[in-house]
């Protein structure tokens, strides 16, 4: 069985929370307990009905305030798929939480209100999507009741968005009409809209081929840690523990250990089930190299001809997650695949706004939910790809080194 | 996991459900090797902190978990999760750290609550953050999965705890890709949830998979009990029935263990692990709701101990 992890980001009103739980509910993912609990909270408030949002509302401030203010993961499966669902709230205040749950995701859902069409949050919603390069984004037209099921809103909706999305980098654009509170086309097929010959919501989940959103190109094994046991029964063994993070590792494999240069042999990939005759992403694996070099943490192993860019001076997009503002001369901990190192903030080139996609270039300064694109000078160089090749390799975090809070989240650019 | 290769049952080059998980564990268990310099993995023998030891020993391997394991031990423990505590972390070859609920009333740290068959529940977490502050972990494993609670459903996979061992969920780390934060202040310390993607479904199918030993109150036996606030506690030296509460045999099992004073029994044939894992997939009751006492103070009451420093 596979792992499908989504997005979903949204407000009170746009039916996030009805279209959650009803996902939850038809796979027998919310427990009757849980039903009960929710049934009691929604009474002891005088709601009208069971408020589904309090399934992910976890938080007594979230219960107290009606609003979801932080990343919920919530857990589903049906017998063709297992799904890790991160819901976050949408307002533009939370565009950091939005981020965060879109940094894992292989899918995002954008949910539009038939009524309404798209919003300033739909654009936001898309633009944080492309930036992650989330590889998947489905938009579900929701509210089709309540429009009649008219398939001239939908299609009118269809091409607005469309039209938005070829300005964005998104590799796959599907949309679905949907009555989140009817149940029209979530897990059924909805007979209230025959004109729509495509999936319902659930079965485009299912079957949406992930496989090859993956880089398994470029070979790239950060070291995590060094495995040299001190029993004497395996006193020799020296091999190097990592993720796979792009490409394929066979044994034979001729490699390069970077920082150094220096070119070895792959002798073995170990595992405690046993040895395995490829390792690709996103495998924990330990491997033995023939030759005795000096490797360690944050040294990355990759093939001769296919190297990460290696350097100090970088450029990236930024996502902003913190009070105090970021500008020019900041010192910041940076944190990239196995290494932290230190990074001084050059400049700040433009600052993005997350739902007009305007660029302002006379901006110096990022604030709190801000993106932008920053250029930053580094201690050490980095063994990187642009985040567009590889999510792994092409992201990093930067903390405080004051409060050592996560303070930014940013995507390399490259040359590719 | 006797898997043939990697991925055998799904395309090529990718990994089943259960073998992206597990990889996602141990990367997560390698990193606070690598960045701590004073990790303990807590234990109690209950499945999922059975499971988490399974994947440490996984990440190290053919070197052995460089850190030690910690049991918080209540004196209310089921005798039979003691003895399988012991002989768990003997064959991984880990050291063993017990703090002792029992020695923080002794001492004065905490008084037991009044009334008849107390919980030790509440008082653990003295006894856990003490612990820490002695023997200056730095970072702290535990089996807490998100599926399990609705306030652990926000947790991060890194979980800031500040020196008083608080933990803020209004104020919790963006947590992005896989690149954990797990900077401290002395004094300060990091929880960390390597188990924080699974659902107790995943953990039984994997206990399956890999042929994982568990203590044997998770199968179904025959245990004299009775009900109290619609739960099966078992008649012990911890636990009494009251005047009006009749004990009775019955056919149980246990889907959490915690103490013998707030974990409930639930009516089980299920025998082998097979049968679990097609009773946990059909059942409509979470292993918490179903069984323990302690969530049920109130609707925030997970959320309320861990600010406090709770597991």
């Amino acid at each position: 069985m596979e792992l499908l992890r989504l997005a979903t980001a949204g407000s009170v009103d746009d039916g996030k929370s009805t279209l959650i739980g009803r996902l939850l509910y038809d796979s027998k993912a919310i427990f009757e307990d849980q039903l009960e609990s929710m049934e009691r909270v929604s009474r002891q408030r005088g709601d009208e009905y069971t408020d589904l949002a309090l399934l992910t509302d976890g938080l007594r401030a979230e219960r107290e305030q009606g609003i979801t203010i932080d990343v919920a993961y919530r857990y589903f499966a049906t017998p063709v798929r297992k799904f890790i669902i991160a819901d976050t709230p949408g307002h533009i205040q939370y565009t950091r939480n939005m981020v965060t749950g879109n940094s894992m995701a292989d899918l995002t859902v954008v949910l539009v209100d038939a009524r309404k069409g798209i919003v300033e949050q739909t654009r936001r919603h898309a633009f944080l999507a492309s930036l992650l390069k989330v590889p998947h984004l489905l938009v579900c037209v929701n509210k089709m009741d309540l429009v009649d099921y008219d398939q001239s809103v939908f299609n009118a909706i269809r091409e607005e968005f469309s039209g938005f999305a070829s300005r964005l980098d998104v590799a796959d654009l599907s949309f679905i009409p949907i009555s989140a509170l009817e149940g029209d086309n979530v897990v059924q097929r909805s007979v209230n809209m025959p004109w729509y010959e495509g999936a319902s919501l659930l079965h485009h989940l299912e079957q949406v081929y992930i496989a090859s959103d993956r880089n398994l190109i470029d070979a790239r094994f950060p070291v995590q840690w060094v495995v040299r046991p001190q029993a004497t029964s395996s006193r020799d063994y020296r091999g190097y523990a990592g993720r796979v993070d792009g490409g394929v590792f066979r044994p034979g494999d001729e490699v390069i250990v970077l920082p150094s240069g220096l070119s070895a042999t792959v002798a073995g990939i170990d595992t405690f089930d046993g040895p395995v005759d490829e390792a690709f992403p996103p495998m924990s694996v330990t491997m033995r190299l023939n030759e005795d070099i000096d490797v360690s943490r944050g040294d990355v192993l990759c093939r001769p001809h296919n190297r990460p860019t290696v350097g100090q001076d970088l450029e990236a997009m930024v996502c902003w997650m913190t009070q105090r503002p970021l500008q020019t001369g900041d010192f910041l901990a940076l944190k990239h695949t196995t290494r932290w190192v230190r990074a001084v903030v050059r400049d700040v080139q433009y600052r993005i706004d997350v739902n007009t996609l305007h660029r302002d270039p006379s901006a110096a300064t990022l604030g709190l939910n801000d993106v932008g694109r920053v250029r930053f000078r580094v201690t050490q160089p980095l063994f990187y790809d642009s985040y567009r090749r590889n999510r792994q390799t092409g992201s990093f975090i930067l903390a405080s080194e004051d409060t050592n809070v996560t303070a930014g989240a940013g995507m390399l650019l490259g040359t590719d | 996991m006797d898997r043939g290769r990697p991925g055998a049952g799904t395309g090529r080059y990718q990994l089943s459900q259960l073998e992206n998980i597990e990889a996602e564990s141990i990367h997560i268990i390698r990193e606070v090797a690598a960045e701590f310099e004073r990790p303990v993995l807590l234990f109690s023998g209950g499945k999922d902190s059975v499971v988490m030891l399974r994947l440490a020993q996984k990440a190290f391997w053919p070197g052995r978990i460089p850190f030690p394991v910690m049991h918080i031990d209540t004196g209310q423990n089921f005798p039979e999760v003691l003895e399988f505590r012991d002989r768990c972390v003997a064959e991984v070859g880990a050291t063993l750290v017990v703090a002792s609920v029992q020695d923080s009333i002794d001492a004065g740290r905490v008084a037991e609550e009044p009334g008849p068959n107390p919980s030790r529940n509440r008082l653990q977490t003295r006894t856990l953050l003490d612990a820490i502050t002695e023997h200056r972990f730095d970072a702290v494993f535990g089996g807490a999965r998100r599926d399990e609670e609705k306030a652990r459903a926000k947790e991060r996979v890194f979980s800031f705890r500040d020196e008083f061992g608080q933990w803020d969920p209004k104020n919790q780390r963006p947590e992005l890709w896989s690149l954990f934060n797990g900077r401290h202040r002395a004094g300060e310390h990091i929880r960390v949830f390597p188990l924080s993607d699974w659902t107790e479904l995943d953990i039984w199918q994997y206990v399956a998979d890999e042929g994982i030993d568990l203590p044997s109150i998770y199968y179904s036996h025959r245990r004299r009990v009775f009900r109290r606030d619609g739960m099966l506690l078992s008649v012990g030296p911890h636990v009494a029935p009251g005047g009006d509460e009749e004990v009775f045999e019955a056919t149980v099992r246990y889907r959490t263990v915690g103490d013998m004073t707030c974990t409930g029994a639930v009516e089980s044939v299920a025998v082998s692990v097979e049968d679990i894992v097609a009773e946990v997939a059909a059942t409509r009751l979470t292993e918490r709701g179903a069984t323990r006492a302690d969530d049920r103070v109130s609707e925030a009451a997970m959320e309320d101990r861990k600010r406090v420093g709770y597991f």
